[in-house]
């Protein structure tokens, strides 16, 4: 069971929550202009590691906020919870 | 190899089966095979016996970092079937069932397949009309498919909840009779017997640290146990695929998610079918020993910890007390969780790569023990080719890039 510190309700049991995969993907400027290849990667390629992983959650029977999270993949401990607009945390640093 | 035979039995019977020979040898690693498999599980035998057995290369080896089935081929719920929707996926799974059909003959072990029949419940009207269309592609392509009407499976599962107010209202279903359950280790046992004795060096407590890639082709694989040189590798490691391609410098369109099971304390014979339903997300069979084992849909979280999280165990099981009321008196004895690798439409992935001479199989997601002997058969066709194996052609790499998608997981509502 993970606790998950939601930034508008608080700390909430993973059960409300829906885990929306790997979060800081830049869809590319001008889909036209990119190949077949890249857009693939662009659509279905995933970071995937065994470790710190950066994903975007939602607190689906809450608030209803999508918000990201930095969590390791093998503890599941949560290393940091910040806001859809944020900066990545870099590995590490402050509450990473 | 000694011959597994009724008078076999009887001869070592009379020296308290003491002198039964080893199933298959631990060799240390040679500096030079023509092909290496990185991973001993189903998968990994099964390429590494019909690479000796239908392709005719017998310098193999086997590298498993741990021990033969130790993954997920030991932690499945052995559920083998081929109902799906899609001609592509139906015509592979449909060899693989054939291939387990006769399996005990061919390779000279008993892996107790049972063809108990595989019942899908539907838990609405809309999901009944959606099951008959699913039943009728399964018809259509050549596959046993009967649907069931509520009468027939109440008859069929006398303990399932038919009651008019249960939570989960029972409308109807379709079964595979030619579906069922095997001992799992067995599967893997016997193709590391069958290989070993084609010549496969199987080796375990042998881990892959690297790869060798040189102008574009594989060179060789790094391991806990020293180097050794190869043209050719074939990756087969359920959960760990991402890590191992990225030796290679590939990347894979793959998350690992936890898959749990688990199973009851041992009762009286009193569950006769697997039955699995797709919108609670959970299946029940009973094995050969009494026990319940229970399955359902994966974690809802990319994961490396093999253990399950809290709860998708709890709704897995509030399904199964909803729809069995008398097994909610029932103690759960054991709960376990292995990685999969699932791939963005829920279908494997068996193919050739940018780097010669590396092939993969991966993306078996939920269900990749039923593809144990056609998923090594492709394989190793596709590595003594250097071509996909004609099952496998929709399931390659390059389908991302392509728009080929085989997305099982959107038409038969369930994950592979």
């Amino acid at each position: 069971m993970i606790r998950i510190e939601c930034p508008w309700c608080g700390p909430r049991s993973e059960a409300e929550f829906t885990c929306g995969g790997q979060s800081h993907i830049v869809r590319p400027a001008d889909p036209a202009a990119v190949s077949d290849r890249e857009w693939a990667q662009y659509l279905y390629q995933r970071d995937n590691p065994k470790g710190l992983h950066y994903e975007r959650w939602r607190h689906t029977f809450g608030c209803r906020q999508w918000f990201n999270v930095a969590r390791d993949t093998v503890t599941h401990e949560i290393r940091a919870v910040y806001r859809m607009t944020d900066l990545k945390p870099a590995p590490g640093g402050e509450g990473v | 190899m000694e011959k597994y035979s009724g008078f076999n039995l009887l001869k070592h019977a009379l020296t308290g089966h003491r002198r039964w020979p080893r199933s298959w040898r631990s060799p240390e690693p040679k500096p030079r095979y023509d092909v290496v498999i990185i991973g001993g599980g189903g998968h990994g035998l099964a390429t590494a016996y019909y690479l000796a057995k239908e392709q005719g290369i017998t310098n193999v080896a086997v590298l498993e970092k741990g021990w033969l089935g130790g993954g997920n081929t030991g932690r499945n719920t052995a559920v083998s079937r081929s109902n799906y929707f899609y001609p592509e996926s139906t015509r592979f799974f449909e060899h693989s069932l054939k291939r387990f059909e006769t399996m005990g003959r061919d390779l000279n072990y008993n892996i107790m397949f049972s063809q108990v029949g595989l019942l899908n419940l539907a838990f609405s009207r809309h999901e009944l009309e959606i099951f008959r269309r699913w039943a009728t592609a399964i018809q259509v392509q050549g596959v046993d498919c009967q649907v069931m009407s509520r009468d027939e499976i109440a008859a069929a599962v006398p303990l399932l909840n038919m009651s008019p107010h249960a939570r989960y209202r029972v409308y109807g279903g379709f079964m595979q009779r030619r579906g069922g359950i095997s001992r799992h280790d067995a599967v893997a046992w016997a193709y590391a017997r069958a290989a070993d004795n084609l010549g496969v060096d199987i080796i375990q407590n042998c881990e892959v640290t690297g790869l060798e890639v040189g102008d574009g082709r594989i060179r060789g694989v790094k391991t806990s146990r020293g180097a050794i040189r190869t043209d050719k590798v074939g990756m087969a490691v359920a959960g760990h695929s991402t890590a191992v391609a990225a030796m290679a410098g590939i990347k894979l369109p793959i998350v690992s998610q936890c898959l749990q099971a688990m199973v009851s304390e041992p009762v009286k014979p009193c569950f006769d079918h697997v039955v699995m339903s797709p919108m609670v997300h959970c299946y029940v069979s009973q094995s050969d020993r009494g026990e319940l084992v229970i399955g359902g849909g994966a974690d809802t979280h990319p994961s490396y910890g093999q253990r399950g999280n809290l709860p998708t165990t709890e709704a897995v099981l509030n399904a199964v007390v909803e729809m069995y009321p008398t097994f909610s008196r029932l103690k759960l004895m054991r709960q376990w969780g292995g990685i999969v690798d699932i791939a963005p439409d829920s279908s494997p992935i068996v193919s050739k790569t940018p780097v010669t001479g590396f092939y993969i199989s991966t993306g078996w997601g939920t269900g990749g023990y039923k593809a144990i002997p056609a998923g090594g058969e492709t394989l190793a066709h596709t590595i003594a080719h250097d071509r996909p194996h004609p099952l496998v052609e929709p399931f390659s790499l390059d389908r991302f890039a392509q728009g080929r998608l085989v997305d099982e997981g959107a038409a038969a509502g369930v994950a592979h």
